[in-house]
């Protein structure tokens, strides 16, 4: 196997569905790099790609859904050459994907033990009796309570908090060396959210896996990541250090979005929010996708879809505004 | 007169649930009581099930109490008055995509209060009110004609608060009128709550289970735990100096967007899940999760005490 420093590189990807209405290039060049054990929380709103990102990982995209160009390197091979039966073992073996909503992602006719053991059965070469062994031990890991009992139960017989425990022995059961989590904690309540993310942090400590976070809750992903990146219409805006993007956020997006949040800080003052409405996909602007909501929106900004340029040592964000800002910068000194 | 708009007192709402051949009572909403003054904006929090959606339906008479009485500028919410009091009290729900009839023009969504009620004389005055509202929610008049699937989640939201503000309420009932809109758009609607208290001065009822959100839009902010009321106080002090275990663990789990409070900060895990509703814990329903449980707890509920400035706490070892 090739040598390489990343778990999973994924460069310059390009998703599209086709739709009655046309086209909708749902993700539009998205790149970044994923170091093994490491957290990397991708944050953005409904339709900015972010959940697409994780599904073409996978390759799980709907019917009409098409990877057009990219690559998705994991341990130095790209993976959008592999046919269906290399992916079919990729997935739960090497990565898994733990999806929103724990009430739809069981199969309600089968037992919880049942579906824990198809993992493993299908996965490695252990028989019968130790698969079940194995169900019964990632509950345990999970902390689910009575786990001989448990794996007897169907999922309408447990909580929502447990549903989402459940989804994650499942998805860690054959040991992959990346977890994908797509807003798992979204459906969840606040209290049951604190001990999942919890949980998820103990067990990277444990296991040693990559994590990445989807999410539009920037209080989950400040806890959580090691790196951030942030999506908007399809592309990456920033990316960066929880530090870079909470203190030093480098594009417009993210600061609106930062102004926009009620904190402990700004309680009591008015909120400045984001003006204009979420991003239409089937009509993307021809410049920067964030330009028609943007108050500094330059004339290029309209025309020219801006590079990514550093911006910190390990912080950069593609902003028509931090080119000038270098400019003015460099024609002062 | 009393002072207070909308005075709460011992409410029970139970709904029947069949298990097996017998039915027994859901307890959704178990002796709760508030008083909320005019133009204040109280704050309900809870997880799900804890009953603060049946609280808000049961203060607009969606439900009939169990017991316990709702008064309304002192006067008690019966069905005698119900034509009467529903125009004093609206509702927005949270979910913009369900609440809106798809088959109805925007102008016909906003115009039904207003027909119910009879706030106009000609079908030019309809019109105009209709085109006003929308435009105090910051709706383009223009798109009066549209249905609501021509609308993003937003601007769907705006509809709904439009239709509530219709017949000049004084007081709406928010169920999570935020949870369902993209952050982005969730501080253009808080916004608009805030201005259009400041310009009518209506009353808000204000329930959501995002904490950082309802501390920022109400006065005073009350928590509740599985039907029951567990604290209630000023907004500040509660986020402040939570006095009770639940309220204190409940701030705690709060995902805080700041990586520096995040990293120091120590969550209060609360062990396991909130029990059934069907199964209630004897007492304090609290005291399976609870640290500081002691025998007591087991016994009985403990009331709802004032500690000082109005802060109200509901146990008996804090």
């Amino acid at each position: 196997m090739a040598d390489y420093k990343y778990i999973l590189d994924v460069q310059d990807l390009h998703t599209s569905f086709r739709t009655d209405k046309g086209k909708v290039q749902a993700v539009n060049g998205v790149t970044f790099a994923l170091e093994p054990g490491k957290t990397l929380g991708i944050v953005g709103e409904s339709g900015s790609g972010k959940s697409v990102t994780a599904y073409s990982i996978m390759q799980i995209l709907a019917e009409n859904g098409n990877i057009e160009s990219g690559k998705v390197l994991y341990k130095g091979e790209d993976i959008t050459k592999w046919n269906n039966k290399q992916m079919a073992g990729f997935r739960g073996k090497c990565c898994s994907i733990i999806f929103q909503d724990p009430m739809t992602s069981l199969n309600p006719v089968f037992t919880i033990g049942n579906q824990l053991e198809e993992a493993v059965l299908l996965h490695t070469d252990r028989n019968k009796a130790e698969a079940k062994a194995r169900a019964v031990e990632m509950l345990t890991l999970v902390g689910v309570n009575e786990p001989e009992k448990r794996v007897k139960q169907y999922p309408y017989e447990l909580s929502g908090g447990m549903r989402q425990r459940v989804m994650i022995a499942m998805a860690l059961a054959c040991e992959p060396d990346i977890l994908i989590a797509d807003e798992p904690t979204t459906a969840l309540d606040v209290t049951i959210q604190a001990q999942i993310l919890e949980l998820m942090q103990d067990l990277q400590k444990q296991l040693g896996m990559a994590i990445i976070i989807v999410t539009h809750d920037l209080g989950v992903i400040a806890s959580m990541c090691d790196e951030i990146i942030v999506m908007y219409g399809g592309r990456v805006c920033e990316r960066g250090t929880a530090d870079d993007i909470f203190y030093a956020p480098a594009h417009s997006y993210t600061r609106g979005l930062l102004r926009s949040i009620p904190t402990t800080e700004n309680n009591g003052e008015r909120l400045i929010p984001i003006g204009g409405t979420p991003i239409n996909m089937l009509n993307m602007p021809a410049g920067c996708a964030f330009c028609p909501r943007c108050d500094d929106a330059m004339k290029i900004c309209l025309t020219e879809v801006p590079e990514e340029i550093q911006v910190g040592e390990t912080h950069r964000a593609s902003c028509w505004l931090n080119v000038k800002k270098m400019y003015e910068e460099g024609s002062a000194q | 007169m009393s002072e207070y708009l909308v005075e709460v007192s011992h409410l029970k709402q139970y709904f029947p649930v069949r298990n097996g051949f017998k039915t027994i009572p859901l307890k959704a909403v178990d002796d709760v009581s508030f008083n909320i003054k005019p133009g204040e904006t109280l704050g309900l929090v809870g997880e799900s099930g804890c009953g603060k959606t049946t609280v808000g339906r049961t203060l607009l008479r969606l439900y009939k109490p169990t017991s316990g009485t709702v008064k309304f500028e002192g006067e008690e919410v019966t069905d005698q008055n119900i034509h009467a009091l529903r125009k004093e009290m609206q509702m927005v729900f949270q979910d913009p995509y369900s609440s809106l009839n798809p088959r109805m023009t925007v102008e016909d969504i906003i115009g039904e209060p207003l027909d119910v009620h009879k706030l106009y004389k000609t079908k030019e005055e309809r019109r105009e009110k209709v085109l006003a509202l929308m435009e105090t929610v910051g709706l383009n008049a223009e798109h009066a004609m549209r249905y609501a699937h021509e609308f993003s989640g937003g601007q769907r939201q705006r509809i709904g608060i439009a239709r509530a503000l219709a017949v000049d309420p004084k007081f709406i009932v928010c169920d999570e009128p935020v949870s369902a809109l993209d952050v982005s758009i969730q501080a253009q609607v808080v916004n608009m709550f805030e201005d259009l208290q400041e310009q009518r001065g209506m009353a808000y009822l204000f329930i959501a289970h995002d904490l950082l959100v309802v501390q920022h839009i109400s006065d005073r902010i009350a928590v509740m735990y599985l039907g029951h009321m567990m604290e209630l106080a000023e907004s500040d002090e509660l986020m402040n100096n939570p006095i009770h275990p639940y309220t204190q663990s409940l701030l705690s789990a709060v995902p805080i967007p700041d990586p520096n409070t995040a990293r120091k900060s120590k969550r209060i895990m609360l062990e396991g899940d909130v029990p059934s509703p069907l199964n209630m814990p004897t007492g304090c329903p609290f005291r399976t999760r609870c640290r500081y449980a002691t025998e007591q707890c087991a016994q009985a509920m403990p009331e709802l005490t004032d500690r000082g400035d109005g802060h109200q706490v509901a146990c008996w070892n804090k």
